[in-house]
């Protein structure tokens, strides 16, 4: 896509991208730098717990996740394709509710105007069915696609409710990786993060190791996950993990207080600490990670 | 004898001790319900050095109990009882949280361990 344009110049050019621009170098990719590739964007949303209703903390609950699509839409060059790595809705104990605020979603997010679009389910999507639901309207919860070069792997951490990969997707992680080159670019999406981030507050996948043990010999990979509603970056190893910004409510910063309470709405900041994420493949070694707030306006 | 040496030989046998009333079931028993979306009680004080076993039941759904700092985990099924055998060995006060999704509510399922000198 875009052969002919620099994005990143486009970008400059046109005072988009404001916010945070976090270059993730993909390490040990100088025996591919010279490798001729494409540059391709795509953009991360995440956790817009679609049916959550709280006017504390987001008096818009109904309208921020349309204001997304319409700022997606706004973007001065559409992206290649658009994830969406997890609680699409918010939980419910009602099969048939669940059921309701899924098909919301999907039509809301039907607006879009990318067509091309890669959704994973969170545990308020999944847990309490296993996942059943969320398949009747996206498909799988785990998967694999190639776009330009770059290998993405979508896992399922939360299909169980004790956020267990398992020992299927761990045995089917193993044979999709098989298929790769050790050098080559993989993205990894997911839910939960992959390592401890605060296992007091659940922020954890519970076979997490297992995972990243079998990513370690990859020598370029990156991890973009959600459920904790801001942004995060972490290394374990040569691995880069980044977690999204959530489009219903903020939560605070790990462990940083007792309770994982998610932050009140702030009138005089309507959205802060909502919003999506652009991100741009620059040859082989650069992710580059635009963070883009919902402005409401 | 040496003053530290028989501290030393005081404690291992305290210890010993413990774990032989753990192991024969004399332990004290401490019955905590979990439910949609609380433990109770949610504040459960032990001594240091006291024998206990923690009996989980969830008359509901399944859920968890996860006290990360002490490595303490188990897994409540409804219509059986987990039991969580624990003898502290540091005063402290400890969270823990039910790690099993069990609907909205579940972020806020977390209580303390308490343990006293």
């Amino acid at each position: 896509m875009h052969a002919d344009v620099d994005r990143r110049d486009f970008l400059r050019l046109a005072g988009v991208g404001a916010g945070v621009v976090f270059a993730s170098g993909l390490a040990g990719c100088a025996s591919r730098a010279a490798t001729p590739s494409t540059d391709f964007h795509f953009v991360q949303l995440s956790d817009s717990h679609w049916g959550f209703d709280g006017p504390a903390v987001n008096p818009e609950s109904r309208t921020t996740l349309a204001r997304a699509v319409a700022e997606v839409n706004a973007l001065p060059l559409q992206p290649d394709f658009i994830v969406f790595t997890g609680d699409l809705t918010h939980t419910t104990d009602d099969a048939q509710e669940r059921r309701k605020r899924l098909r919301e979603f999907k039509a809301i997010v039907a607006d879009l105007q990318v067509r091309e679009l890669h959704f994973l389910p969170g545990e308020h999507d999944a847990a309490l069915d296993r996942g059943a639901a969320f398949q009747e309207f996206f498909g799988p919860t785990h998967y694999s696609f190639d776009h330009a070069g770059v290998h993405f792997i979508a896992l399922d951490n939360v299909s169980d409710p004790a956020a267990r990969v398992g020992d299927d997707q761990l045995a089917w992680l193993a044979a999709d990786l098989a298929t790769q080159d050790k050098d080559a670019p993989l993205v990894v999406l997911t839910h939960r993060p992959l390592f401890d981030l605060a296992p007091q507050w659940d922020w954890a996948t519970r076979d997490g190791d297992q995972v990243v043990a079998q990513l370690m010999p990859h020598a370029n990979v990156t991890v973009f996950y959600g459920h904790i509603h801001q942004e995060h970056h972490h290394q374990t190893g040569h691995i880069a993990h980044h977690a999204a910004t959530s489009l219903i409510f903020p939560l605070p910063a790990p462990g940083s207080q007792p309770q994982r309470t998610p932050i009140k709405w702030d009138p005089a900041q309507p959205y802060r600490g909502l919003g999506f994420r652009e991100i741009e493949r620059r040859g082989v070694a650069e992710l580059v990670l635009d963070q883009h707030a919902v402005t409401g306006a | 004898m040496d003053r530290r040496l028989l501290l030393t030989g005081f404690c291992a046998t305290l210890v010993a001790v413990a774990a032989r009333a753990a192991a024969q079931g004399n332990a004290r028993r401490i019955p905590v319900v979990a439910r949609k979306f609380v433990f109770i009680p949610n504040e459960i004080t032990v001594r240091q050095g006291e024998s206990v076993v923690l009996e989980f039941s969830a008359p509901e759904v399944a859920m968890g109990f996860f006290a990360p700092e002490l490595g303490l985990r188990a897994l409540i099924v409804p219509g059986e009882v987990a039991r969580v055998p624990w003898t502290p060995g540091r005063v402290g006060r400890f969270d823990f949280l039910c790690d099993v999704f069990c609907g909205d509510g579940h972020e806020g399922m977390s209580g303390h361990l308490v343990v006293q000198a």
